[in-house]
């Protein structure tokens, strides 16, 4: 990015000045010098366009680890009042609705685990459905996926997916209201027969990992954390339903934006006001969307302690939190001393709510909630604490992932999947995957450094680093 | 495998797909052909089942998101790899044909796509060559 164009706010904040005759919102950018500079133009661009739609409330905004995507940036925030005027945008989410990390914390040390890492490693990877192609076990009819659309992972907790204590420390405790099965195409509900319980493909994984370094003492004691304690991490969303909700509603906004006189810089922007039909009929397939996802997590975080059951079957697996990064919620926020209902929307960032909110789990109503920055399969992932609002700029909102540095075309062109898979062996990471191709662009040198947006998140005020985990087995799609 | 320069151009994320024919819809199997190749090796792909695609549309650009789309939820919806693809196209109805078989265990696999987006969506006509292009969402 060419941030001579920009104004810094703050060593860790940045705007761009508005053109002569512009009309938009401020938009500010989270991440240190070093960070803007390896993104995109195009992630300046769009955040200008989002900056630019009605109804939007302070400024738009991305996280350190902002990326170019499609109409929203990925790592982008962006928060609308419906009695204002504020919109809904099917892009500002999308199409992995949901798609967001279930940490499951053990009660297993990296010492103990180690000899039995490359028999947890191939159990998991027979057990786990990954890939392109890959479906698991589970068939719902229409009647019993319209139950899942409407009760996320509680259905899956009654199917026995699970404990009832798994949900305290979901989001929205594992469903979110305002779901409307009717409102989801039936191609979109067919897409979703063999997936429920899939990982996919991409940059989903499931991880074991090994907790390397506390940052936070006290935050780590509220979250059960402690040195060498094997975490395992899911990262997978709402699947082929999802997908298609994403493409049913882009296509159907796009061209509702233009008869309701929404002007779009971007046709991916495609949006509608919340409280137009359009709108409403989108949020209440993305609620639906997002109970899948709720679902689906919940389903593989029961697969997972199956197979560590039949390995370590003393092993407990507790839900530690299970985080989404592709939503729009309705919150309350303080704007300009008011507290206000807006509907945030996060493209590839994770809700980050501070110490004392209401939504919070008791157990974790004093170090705040846990986030989760999923790092490449090479290097870590990071923990971190929400901040109080009064310290979070960004509708407490914070990083989702490293963010890529690179995209897949030119990760081909440098790694092989093959060689990657031995030198991370030789690393000792094991890696097991359906797609040479998919590790290859999926290379950690093809992300962002890490350290620098956990570091970057902190100092933005957004999160606060809690623990470091180092990667011990990935399992890729 | 690479993503060759004259079929996919860069994004930072997901990845841009390129068709290119002497017609439209020529133009738009071709921007089927790329858009599955990501998914699995086309070659290895043989054409035991057949899928039908049927849509309304007079805009070309929103006509490449619907073929693909349409192609995506059904090679979904019936567990395939395709790897064939055939359109054609009678005033805003379109129809389109695609071929390919379920995956096979061991089958070497790329990356799920798992939508076309609007993002630099375009299809346009130049000397009698038609040019496809758009992200897809991997």
């Amino acid at each position: 990015m060419d941030i001579s164009r920009l104004k810094p706010l703050s060593p860790i904040s940045w705007t761009l000045p508005r053109a002569e005759g512009e009309e938009r919102a401020p938009i500010v950018l989270f991440g240190s010098r070093e960070l803007l500079e390896t993104m995109d133009n195009k992630v300046l661009e769009q955040i200008a366009n989002v900056a630019a739609l009605p109804g939007l409330v302070g400024s738009a905004m991305t996280m350190p680890d902002a990326h170019w995507g499609y109409g929203f940036p990925i790592g982008g925030v962006a928060a609308f009042d419906a009695e204002a005027g504020g919109i809904i945008s099917a892009g500002g989410v999308g199409f992995d609705i949901s798609c967001g990390i279930r940490c499951l914390r053990t009660d297993l040390t990296l010492s103990g685990l180690a000899p039995l890492m490359e028999r947890l490693a191939e159990t998991l990877f027979r057990t786990i459905p990954a890939g392109v192609g890959e479906e698991g076990d589970i068939r719902l009819s229409p009647k019993e996926l319209d139950v899942v659309l409407l009760n996320g992972a509680e259905w899956a907790v009654r199917e026995g997916y699970g404990s009832s204590e798994d949900l305290q420390y979901v989001e929205e405790h594992g469903r979110v209201s305002g779901a409307d099965p009717s409102c989801v195409s039936d191609l979109a509900k067919k897409r979703q027969r063999g997936e429920m319980g899939t990982l996919g493909s991409g940059n989903h994984y499931l991880e074991v990992q090994v907790v390397e370094r506390i940052h936070d003492e006290d935050a780590a004691r509220a979250f059960g954390l402690r040195e060498g304690q094997i975490l395992v991490s899911i990262h997978c969303g709402s699947r082929g339903l999802g997908h298609q909700v994403g493409t049913d509603y882009l296509v159907k906004l796009a061209k509702a934006a233009g008869r309701l006189g929404i002007r779009l810089p971007d046709r991916e922007l495609a949006c509608a006001p919340i409280l137009s039909p359009e709108g409403q009929q989108y949020l209440g397939a993305m609620n639906s969307a997002i109970n899948c996802a709720l679902a689906n997590r919940q389903i593989l975080a029961h697969l997972t302690r199956k197979v560590f059951g039949a390995i370590t079957p003393d092993a407990r697996l507790e839900t530690l939190f299970d985080v989404s990064h592709n939503t729009c919620k309705l919150e309350r926020h303080r704007v300009q001393g008011r507290v206000r209902g807006l509907y945030i929307h996060r493209k590839g960032a994770t809700r980050a709510f501070g110490p004392g909110h209401p939504a919070l789990p008791a157990r974790y109503r004093e170090a705040g909630q846990p986030v989760i920055i999923g790092g490449s399969m090479g290097t870590g992932s990071y923990i971190l604490a929400g901040n109080a609002e009064e310290r979070n700029p960004a509708f407490a909102s914070a990083s989702h992932g490293a963010g890529r540095a690179m995209s897949r075309a030119q990760a081909l062109k440098r790694w092989q999947g093959r060689q990657l898979v031995d030198e991370l062996r030789g690393k000792g990471i094991l890696v097991r995957t359906r797609s040479m191709r998919g590790a290859a662009e999926e290379a950690p040198g093809a992300y962002k450094d890490v350290d620098l947006v956990a570091e970057a998140t902190e100092q933005a005020g957004l999160a606060r680093r809690v623990a470091f985990l180092r990667p011990k087995a990935c399992i890729k799609g | 495998m690479h993503l060759s320069a004259d079929r996919y151009f860069e994004h930072d994320a997901d990845i841009g797909i390129i068709g290119r024919g002497g017609t439209l819809e020529r133009c738009l199997e071709s921007a089927a052909e790329a858009t599955f190749a990501i998914m699995a090796d086309p070659a290895a792909i043989e054409p035991r089942q057949q899928v039908k695609v049927e849509f309304e549309e007079s805009d070309p650009d929103f006509a490449l998101v619907a073929w693909l789309n349409g192609l995506l939820g059904a090679a979904r919806e019936r567990g395939l790899a395709l790897g064939r693809f055939r359109l054609q196209r009678r005033g805003d109805h379109w129809s389109g044909l695609a071929w390919g078989m379920p995956w096979k265990a061991g089958q070497d696999r790329g990356t799920e796509v798992k939508g076309a987006t609007l993002t630099m969506l375009s299809v346009r006509e130049r000397e009698g060559v038609w040019e496809a292009r758009c992200i897809v969402d991997v």
